[in-house]
């Protein structure tokens, strides 16, 4: 009887420390961008361990797919892509050669974000690469709409939910305070850029139409003719010739294009550099979701008041 | 009088009593609209935000590569007995006979494999008269099939279409789900035998293969053959990955291994470990081995025909560098490979050297320039000692197009010299296939 009794003590003491492990363990999320990452750990708070491919000042279309990203993915529980073929030229031989099968397309660990967001820009009619490097599916640089960064943070919520069921109240209470915090960040967004609603502006590469469409911003022209290809002198002199006939006076520019061409541009039309943020961790202030918009529109305001 | 006085004094008060009422009942009015135009935007954004959910619904089933369901439900309706199985293929029969037309072409669409072509032009001036090539020649056309098979595996299918015929290049299904991380190929594969062995024509930073390739590890198309391999990565200390591959082949690649019985089968090993110096620097070194029979014996009577082995021993080190900030403009990737080839054969065995060693530089967002030193003994003769240099030039017009020339100096064992300039046009069509590293 006394065997019996301590057999059961030892069983219960194992079966609390198997519980007690369990319950610390959390849930292991990649994403393939750091906005990504930053929304999945506004929802994920401390239950969750989370990691980007990608860092905020690097092209996301040229990501190396380096064996020590291998590691990472083999103990992901959960990968959040950004899709539309934006990483397609790095990220699925990653994926086949991380022998997870968690994570692999259409299993419960994969999560294509794009599924959540609006998209814009989806080619209509026949698609061909004369167009540049397009993508056939919509334009895949969609986080840049706050709204839709709510939208990806339910999706990412909702997800973590269903694989974390104990966890899930958690989950959905965390994605309610982002969502308040994002809605009153956003009316103070919005209200500082209600003046510069209809500005033209011209942007490198098309990473910005749903930024601009949120923030009622008019982009008239590209410096790359086309996506994908680099500045050519005959469309920089279109460009130039457009900028002053329409008055534009903001060129935005992705951290990880040569300035050259943008900084000629500016000269020629007394216009304005910016290097335009599209990702968190772009400069190392910038560490949240919060604090992109806060960045750029911070940028763009300035620019805007010293470019009348 | 009185009358009309009080008639007066009630129009007034009304009127009063009216102006009174009037921002009132305004601002009710106003109040209500307010809350209606409310209640409809809230509609409207409840029904926009219902329809970019759909949206994005749609356009995930019509991505949607993996028939899931179709797989499961196969492979539980798999046949239990050999008369069940019969009656099953009799069904598939019956069904063949109907063939359907249209239906369901748009949803079978959604599922055909990606589809890529890569044309590679050749042209050469110069003179060779030890390996000439052409003046022109439209070296090959490579047909990529990709696809996921079933939520535990994918295909890959390289058919190469050049002025030889048609040569399957690599086709092989990767098993991606297995347990303990292992991941699996069976097919015709490229042999991870140290680093250019792996790589398609269209990768290499040349327009041909070093004299290494050429002379001690069967040309062109390598250590290509069918096979099954096995790979694992594992976690080293202090950040670094270490990644084991074995592979077993049936023991045919070129003039390299030859099989004559079943067992005579070759085998591949691979060690790598690669290592994150900085953020923008990587290192990345190889061991290899590889073993199988040679030709040696083919003219020898059957008793001896597999007496002959050929054993090659590798080592692979590739430093790339690339800045993230500027990755689309500048980057640098050096790599040498190191092979010892061991060949029985008659009257003596031969122990041949041979190594190559270059550098590649990336000038700005088009422009690469590139260098390499080329050495290399020949495996059945290793008295014989070919050593070269090239330099090369490489501008993209896009990323899907690439133009190339190459000046190659050689020095032939047979004492003859050869200078060439060689010219490579590359264009790739259809599905977008994944940057090697």
């Amino acid at each position: 009887m006394l065997n019996r009794s301590k057999l059961f003590a030892v069983l219960l003491i194992c079966g609390s420390v198997l519980t007690s492990s369990a319950e610390a363990k959390k849930l292991n999320v990649i994403t393939a961008t750091t906005d990504l990452a930053a929304l999945a750990q506004e929802v994920g708070g401390d239950k969750i361990d989370v990691e980007s491919i990608a860092k905020g000042y690097q092209d996301p279309h040229f990501v190396e797919a380096k064996p020590s990203f291998l590691l990472k993915l083999r103990h992901a529980d959960l990968l959040v892509v950004v899709g539309l073929d934006l990483e397609i030229g790095w990220l699925p031989p990653l994926i086949t050669q991380s022998g997870n099968p968690k994570i692999q397309p259409a299993s419960s660990g994969y999560l294509d974000a794009s599924q959540f967001a609006e998209i814009l820009e989806k080619p209509e009619g026949p698609v061909s690469r004369a167009m540049g490097d397009v993508h056939p599916l919509g334009n895949p640089h969609y986080w840049l709409d706050p709204d839709n960064g709510r939208r990806i943070a339910k999706g990412i919520s909702n997800r973590l939910a269903e694989m974390d069921p104990s966890d899930a109240a958690y989950f959905q209470q965390r994605f309610q305070d982002f969502d308040k915090r994002l809605t009153a960040a956003e009316q103070n967004w919005d209200a500082q850029m209600k003046t510069y609603r209809g500005r033209k502006i011209v942007t490198y590469h098309k990473s910005w139409p749903n930024f601009a469409k949120h923030f009622g911003l008019d982009v008239v022209g590209y410096i790359e003719p086309r996506p994908g290809i680099p500045p050519t002198p005959g469309h920089t002199i279109d460009l130039i010739q457009q900028m002053k006939r329409d008055n534009v006076k903001v060129i935005m520019v992705e951290p990880y294009f040569d300035l050259k061409t943008p900084n000629n541009i500016a000269s020629a039309t007394g216009g304005r550099v910016l290097v335009m943020l599209p990702s968190v961790g772009g400069e190392k202030e910038v560490t949240d979701y919060f604090k992109l918009f806060d960045y750029d529109i911070a940028l763009l305001k300035k620019a805007f008041d010293e470019t009348k | 009088m009185k009358i009309l006085v009080f008639a007066i004094s009630l129009f007034a008060s009304q009127c009063v009593w009216s102006q009174d009422q009037v921002p009132a009942s305004a601002a009710a009015l106003s109040t209500q609209a307010s809350a209606a135009q409310q209640s409809t935007d809230d509609k409207v954004k409840a029904l926009e935000e219902r329809v970019i959910a759909l949206e994005g619904q749609l356009r995930m089933l019509q991505s949607k590569q993996q028939p899931v369901e179709p797989v499961m439900n196969a492979a539980a309706a798999a046949p239990t007995t050999q008369a069940a199985a019969a009656e099953q293929a009799q069904t598939a029969v019956a069904n063949t006979q109907q063939p359907v037309y249209g239906g369901a072409t748009g949803q079978a669409k959604a599922l055909n494999p990606d589809i890529s072509l890569i044309g590679d032009f050749l042209g050469a001036v110069g003179h060779n008269t030890v390996r000439p090539v052409p003046t022109l020649e439209m070296h090959e056309a490579e047909l990529g099939l990709q696809a996921i098979i079933d939520p535990y595996a994918r295909a890959d299918v390289f058919i190469s279409f050049g002025e030889q015929g048609v040569n399957l290049e690599e086709g092989y299904l990767t098993f991606t789900s297995l347990p303990g991380g292992i991941v699996a190929r069976a097919g015709k594969m490229r042999a991870a035998f140290g680093k250019v062995n792996t790589l398609h024509n269209h990768v290499l930073p040349w327009t041909d293969r070093p004299l290494v390739t050429e002379n001690l590890v069967g040309g062109e198309d390598g250590i290509d053959d069918a096979g099954i391999s096995v790979m694992r990565a594992f976690q080293g200390p202090k950040g670094l990955y270490i990644e084991g591959t074995g592979q077993v082949f049936r023991g045919d690649s070129d003039e390299l291994f030859k099989s004559v019985r079943r067992e005579d089968v070759s085998t591949v090993g691979h060690l790598r470990a690669y290592k994150d110096i900085t953020e923008s620097t990587n290192l990345d070194i190889g061991g290899s081995y590889s073993r199988g029979h040679n030709d040696a014996g083919l003219l020898l009577p059957p008793q001896f025909q597999n007496d002959f082995v050929t054993n090659l021993y590798g080592v692979d080190a590739t430093l790339r560098w690339k800045p993230l900030r500027r990755a689309i403009y500048h980057s640098f990737v050096g790599r040498t490979e190191l092979i010892w080839s061991d060949r029985q054969q008659l009257p003596s065995a031969q122990h041949a050297f041979g190594m190559y060693a270059s550098g590649d530089y990336q000038l700005a967002r088009r422009w690469f320039v590139g260098a390499r030193y080329d050495h290399s003994e020949r495996s059945r003769e290793a008295s014989l000692v070919d050593k070269g240099g090239s330099l090369v030039l490489t501008y993209w017009p896009s990323e899907f197009a690439q133009l190339r020339a190459q000046y190659r100096f050689t020095n032939y064992a047979e004492g003859q010299n050869a200078n060439e300039l060689r010219l490579q046009l590359q264009f790739a069509m259809g599905a977008h296939g994944a940057h090697p590293f």
